[in-house]
């Protein structure tokens, strides 16, 4: 049962990133995004990460992917419907990425990775509430201003000049 | 199935195609999208690497900063698209060429 519904997870997450990089429209590659980062999320699930996995949903697809289609929305022409992929550029991509897969998966076949046993945690927000405030306090104070500059430079960019 | 291993090759596979989207793709939308896997690739190890090395929970903190700066990143790079649409007619990155006009 477990390892179906992994296996199903896994097909979904994957099945849709290729559908997100591969179909002609634009609109259909962002519908694709929505279940590729579901299954991202079922993902942490799986990786007893539930607190990453509701913040995933939250803010990836309640945030971004909405932000995405907006964009989408707001620069679509009749004229521009289908963007030209020059077959040089395919070609090209093509090999960059299997070249990096086929770098990355003998690395991974080949590591010996150290790995240290662990049992499920009672809960995760807790602990990760705790790093948070104590060990990682100064890196949380440069994201919120980080979050802020961006949310600044975001609405000057794209106000009305005239 | 469950091992680290598995959950490298998704993330590998992820990476790869994030990085065929953003090399193929010409609108900039669809390549902040490429961006996307790619950061959701790193997530993903990052969580794997929490889990299986003793349930550290600082590989789940430094997932969630990625995610922070995944939103910053996506506000900022749909302003500017948004600009260069407005101001080139075509959001076809090719075409951006100037800062100025």
């Amino acid at each position: 049962m477990d390892n179906v519904a992994f296996g199903l997870i896994v097909a979904l997450t994957l099945g849709s990133a290729f559908v997100v990089v591969l179909s002609k429209q634009l609109l259909y590659s962002a519908i694709a995004l929505l279940f590729t980062l579901f299954g991202i999320a079922g993902l942490y699930i799986f990786m007893w990460a539930d607190f990453m996995a509701g913040v995933q949903i939250i803010v990836y697809i309640g945030g971004i992917l909405v932000l995405l289609i907006f964009g989408i929305m707001l620069t679509n022409k009749i004229s521009s419907v289908n963007i030209s992929h020059t077959s040089l550029q395919k070609s090209v991509g093509a090999v960059i990425a299997l070249g990096v897969l086929g770098l990355l998966i003998p690395m991974i076949l080949n590591t010996s990775w150290y790995q240290l046993s662990s049992k499920e945690p009672s809960q995760t927000a807790d602990s990760i509430g705790r790093l948070l405030m104590m060990e990682y306090l100064l890196p949380f104070e440069v994201a919120s201003l980080l979050l802020l500059g961006a949310l600044i430079g975001a609405a000057m960019l794209s106000r009305n000049t005239n | 199935m469950d091992s680290l291993q598995t959950y490298l090759f998704i993330s590998a596979i992820l990476f790869s195609l994030g990085l065929y989207g953003v090399i193929t793709r010409r609108n900039g939308i669809a390549v902040l999208m490429g961006v996307e896997l790619i950061l959701n690739a790193a997530n993903i190890n990052f969580i794997a690497f929490a889990r299986f090395g003793g349930m550290n929970f600082s590989g789940q903190v430094f997932a969630l900063f990625v995610i922070i700066m995944a939103a910053a990143e996506a506000a900022v790079a749909l302003a500017i698209i948004i600009n260069v649409f407005n101001n080139l007619d075509t959001v076809n990155i090719d075409d951006a060429k100037e800062l100025k006009l």
